[in-house]
């Protein structure tokens, strides 16, 4: 045990020593959340219509004003002239164009009118989120303008936001970003800095040292495993004091969680590096064989229950996934263990079965 | 004979580790000079401010009659390096890495085969010189790297504990070339670790903590310091260093 | 000249006998393209619905079924416990709850008035947000049908004050992988120039190479013209394979020229290869490198409108994004795949990322002397 200790703050000090790798190392995180808190947000606000009004009523006046209280919209330009929307299209400056009808208050009262709606195509998600916002804005327009109607056999709806009322966009990526650094850090790393003793044919020395070869390996993992979990206190602190995100579930049942990730990470990691000879083979497999699907598959970025059916099961073998459930459900939804055995159970199997598929290859090679 | 390495009051400077401590040297033509010193003394980085890697802090030098300062580029055409770090391909066959090193040294197509062809024979290399470098022996390699390193006829080469790891046989071999080539009126620069080699040296230096210590023919410095070998000269001055 | 001729002969002799690096720049298009495009679709559809029915009316089974067939929804769960359906949104099996009170079709019918309730797990605020507002278009046109069925179709029109049309322009069809193929390519091309470039020369400092051209009389401005050059060429390799590729599985094809996007991708990769030397001069090992690399990688997709558009974001993130390369590829690649769009448009796009190769290089090179 005492060598092991030995092992593991030499390899401490390797880590310390290349202050610029430390620097990124936990630069990442911090630069990561002030680009998703901030900089890129998928919420479509604030985004820029153009307006060609042939009415010029009252009535296409409200509904301008409208679009330009709406936190989704703003008026970029008005205009009565229905050539200059491919310009404004082509230069990027609205993906949206309304067209008000001339005559629109009066077809209004009478047989009723119709608004078109254009928009940019060539973003389809944004546009089609784009154009939703916009009819949700134009039917509460017309439900306020009939309001004495409403009398006649309405529905009322009561929406309420669940967890989140303000929709705030990190509240889903905070746990989303954990997600990719632990993955990033744990497995890349670890795989990296051990076939990089491969290559180098220092490990050589290593494991014809007194200790257990696992063990010699494992002290290599261990430095990683404790700057994860720096990364981990470092994003929830962020999270909490630059993003306002709320800790709503426990903070001990979601440090544990972590670590439980970490270690799948690591083991995975492991794995990779009993499987490579090359530091560029190990970042091609960790990079594209890996890193990709991870950052795919999380749900974070893409909904999963949109992907054809072979990738949604190909899902469930990803550990991000799980991780992200865990976070979610314990730090936005204030949930209890009881909500998360399932996912918990999953990523203790897939660490088991890393590891003992890492202790398989490692016998093998060293006979 | 003339002198090609004169160095005077050459010092090199990091931060205020002084790496390199005012040495002044003179190497003839011709002659196998070698450099000793243990880890940290300062003869990597002294090398490595000869051969034009590195500029110096103060002092002045002159390789191949060329200034350190601002003749860089004529040094680095009149000498040839090898380095213990290994500096030929390893995935380029032997025969690649002579058309490129050779080409980069500005070798003509003819003499490139024409010297190539007779590195691969006075080596005996045969049909390896169509492998890959990193199928073939450390031995084979440093000998095919310091071929390599002559290819251009330099006036200097510069060899960097370039024995490192191999058996006594084969580093006799090694040394067979480098006496070849001085012969031929190639100035060899040796820096080693191994002290039967430097008994091979016409004159060696050791420099300890950064300075020269001591400079001489192998015979002239164990009579001096009346030891039996040079490994016993060695030890004498290597204790004195306050660094280690 | 000649010197570079011995760099070229030597470094694509080196690449072609390094089959895990012709492997990556193979496989990585191949599976980028066909697994990104597939995954990345974020229409929101499927969302899973639970009902709570606490009426089980006519009414109430017939709002459900025609969520059912909207297409945006999955029902997942009908039942008459609100309870069991919150707990089912805790462990993210539901996204959206619609309960149905007691009396929905009776208070409809005598009172003229009713509420329904739907509650959405917000956590993903985008999805929450477009599936209450699908929810509620649904309902709302729920609501009309029933209105005229009372009414015998006669004050349809008149409830109806404002009707909506809406149009796509430029990709009517609404095909997502027209939109992300193209940026997805980018993405490529950046990779092989950037981090392939900078690995290759760093794997030389770490082998030891490095001195060795460092001490023969190879100029600087060779050395790095001869890597350069054959990434420069693998770059446009890897792009020509995307597009090929492209147009197998996707059949994707510009609808401008692909003069215009070689041209520019030619611009773009010795910008690009710039940062990948750039990026060598700062580390000492590969594992550095790629730390490196993959860092500025992160920043380059995620501000370069692959996912999310520039314009959506903050006024100081859209000028860090107009420093951002692969922002203005992607949006050449698309206006020219997409809307045709040809030289006399992108002028912008071609002079920024020559000042981009311009500077870049230049700071490669001003790094690299200062280690001699």
């Amino acid at each position: 045990m005492k060598i092991f200790f030995a092992f593991v703050v030499k390899e401490f000090r390797h880590v310390w020593r290349d202050k610029r790798s430390l620097m990124i190392l936990l630069g990442l995180p911090i630069i990561m959340m002030l680009i998703f808190g901030f900089a890129i947000s998928s919420e479509v606000k604030d985004s820029k219509i153009l307006v060609i009004d042939h009415a010029k009523d009252n009535q296409s006046r409200m509904l301008i004003d409208r679009f330009n209280q709406s936190e989704y919209f703003t008026v970029f330009a008005i205009s009565t002239d229905e050539k200059i929307i491919p310009d404004y299209f082509e230069k990027g400056s609205v993906r949206l164009a309304l067209i008000i009808p001339s005559g629109f208050r009066t077809d209004m009262e009478k047989e009723g009118s119709q608004l078109r709606l254009i928009a940019d195509a060539t973003d389809p998600n944004s546009a089609n989120i784009a154009t939703s916002y916009a009819s949700a804005v134009i039917r509460d327009f017309q439900i306020q303008f009939f309001e004495n109607a409403a009398a006649f056999m309405n529905i009322n709806i009561e929406t309420r936001m669940l967890y989140n009322p303000q929709l705030k966009s990190s509240f889903n990526f905070v746990p989303g970003v954990m997600t990719l650094i632990m993955m990033l850090l744990g497995t890349m790393m670890t795989a990296v800095a051990i076939v990089k003793e491969k290559e180098m044919g220092t490990i050589e020395i290593l494991l014809v040292s007194p200790m257990k070869p696992i063990l010699v390996i494992i002290s290599k993992a261990v430095p990683y495993l404790v700057i994860c979990f720096v990364d981990v206190l470092l994003i929830l602190f962020m999270a909490y004091m630059v993003l306002d995100m709320p800790m709503r579930g426990s903070l001990p049942l979601l440090l544990l969680e972590s670590l439980l990730f970490i270690i799948t990470t690591l083991s995975f990691g492991l794995l990779i590096s009993t499987l490579v000879s090359s530091q560029q083979m190990a970042m091609f497999i960790s990079l594209v064989g890996f890193l990709m699907p991870a950052l795919v598959f999380s749900g974070f970025m893409f909904p999963i229950e949109n992907m054809p059916l072979p990738l949604q099961v190909i899902s469930n073998v990803v550990p991000t996934k799980w991780y992200f459930l865990i976070l979610k459900t314990i730090m936005v939804k204030g949930l209890g263990f009881e909500y998360i055995i399932k996912p918990t159970i999953i990523l203790a199997v897939m660490t088991i079965i890393f590891i003992l598929l890492t202790l398989r290859n490692f016998k093998v090679r060293l006979m | 004979m003339s002198k090609v390495i004169i160095t005077e009051k050459l010092t090199k400077k990091f931060d205020d580790f002084t790496a390199v401590d005012a040495i002044s040297f003179e190497v003839e033509q011709g002659e196998i000079f070698g450099f000793l010193g243990a880890n940290g003394a300062g003869k990597t980085t002294a090398m490595r401010i000869l051969s034009g890697l590195s500029y110096p802090t103060s002092g002045k030098a002159e390789v191949a009659g060329f200034d350190v300062y601002n003749q860089v580029e004529d040094i680095k055409r009149n000498i040839g390096y090898m380095s213990q770090k290994f500096s030929l391909y390893e995935n380029l066959t032997v025969r690649e890495n002579i058309h490129f090193f050779g080409g980069i040294y500005g070798l003509g197509r003819k003499e490139l085969k024409q010297a190539s062809e007779e590195l691969i024979s006075r080596l005996h290399l045969g049909p390896e010189a169509n492998k890959l470098v990193k199928s073939l022996p450390l031995g084979w390699k440093q000998k095919i790297a310091f071929s390599v390193a002559i290819l251009h006829r330099p006036k200097i080469v510069f060899l960097d504990e370039p024995t490192g790891g191999v058996d006594p046989i084969t580093r006799r071999q090694f040394w067979e070339l480098i006496y070849e080539a001085t012969s031929q009126g190639i100035t060899a620069f040796v820096t080693t670790h191994y002290m039967d080699e430097a008994e091979y040296c016409d004159r060696v230096s050791i420099m300890v903590d950064g300075a020269i210590a001591a400079l001489d023919t192998p015979a002239a410095l164990k009579s001096q310091f009346n030891a039996s070998s040079m490994d016993a000269v060695f030890l004498q001055l290597a204790r004195a260093a306050k660094r280690s | 000249m000649r010197n570079i001729k011995f760099l070229l002969q030597k470094e694509f002799r080196q690449i072609f006998r390094n089959t895990a690096i012709l492997r990556l720049i193979l496989a990585m298009p191949i599976i980028q393209l066909i697994l990104i495009p597939l995954a990345a679709d974020y229409e929101v559809k499927n969302i899973n619905i639970a009902v709570v029915d606490n009426d089980h009316s006519g009414y109430s089974r017939r709002l459900t079924e025609k969520m059912k067939a909207s297409g945006y929804f999955k029902l997942t769960d009908y039942s008459e416990s609100y309870r069991k359906a919150e707990a089912a949104i805790g462990r993210s099996e539901t996204d959206i709850i619609l309960t149905i009170p007691r009396g929905f079709e009776r208070d409809l019918i005598r009172e003229q008035n009713t509420e329904l309730q739907l509650a959405a797990d917000a956590v993903n605020g985008i999805k929450a947000g477009l599936g209450a507002v699908y929810a509620q278009q649904i309902i709302v046109s729920f609501n009309q049908e029933i209105r005229a069925e009372w009414t015998n179709g006669l004050s349809l029109k008149q409830k109806v004050p404002v009707t909506i049309s809406s149009a796509l322009w430029y990709n009517a069809e609404v095909n997502y992988y027209l939109f992300m193929v193209p940026g997805i390519l980018v993405i490529l091309v950046t990779m092989v120039g950037s981090f392939l470039a900078a690995l290759n020369i760093v794997s030389e400092k770490e082998i030891g190479t490095m001195e060795q051209i460092n001490v023969s009389p190879l100029k600087k401005h060779e050395f790095i013209l001869g890597k350069l050059i054959p990434f420069w060429v693998l770059g446009m390799t890897s792009i020509t394979i995307g597009m090929f590729v492209a147009y197998l599985i996707y059949g994707i094809l510009p609808i401008g020229s692909f003069l215009v996007i070689y041209t520019y991708a030619a611009l773009y990769l010795l910008a690009v290869l710039g940062i990948g030397l750039l990026v060598s001069t700062f580390a000492d090992n590969q594992q550095q490198a790629t730390l490196f690399a993959f860092f500025m990688m992160m920043i380059f997709i995620l501000m370069s409108g692959l996912y999310t558009p520039v314009d959506s974001m903050p006024e100081w993130a859209q000028w860090v994004a107009r420093f951002n390369p692969p922002a203005y590829f992607i949006r050449l690649i698309r206006a020219v795949y997409i809307k045709g769009s040809g030289f006399e448009d992108l002028g912008p796009e071609f002079l920024i990322t020559a000042a981009f190769a311009v500077v870049f290089n230049a700071l490669a090179i001003f790094n690299y002397n200062k280690r001699g």
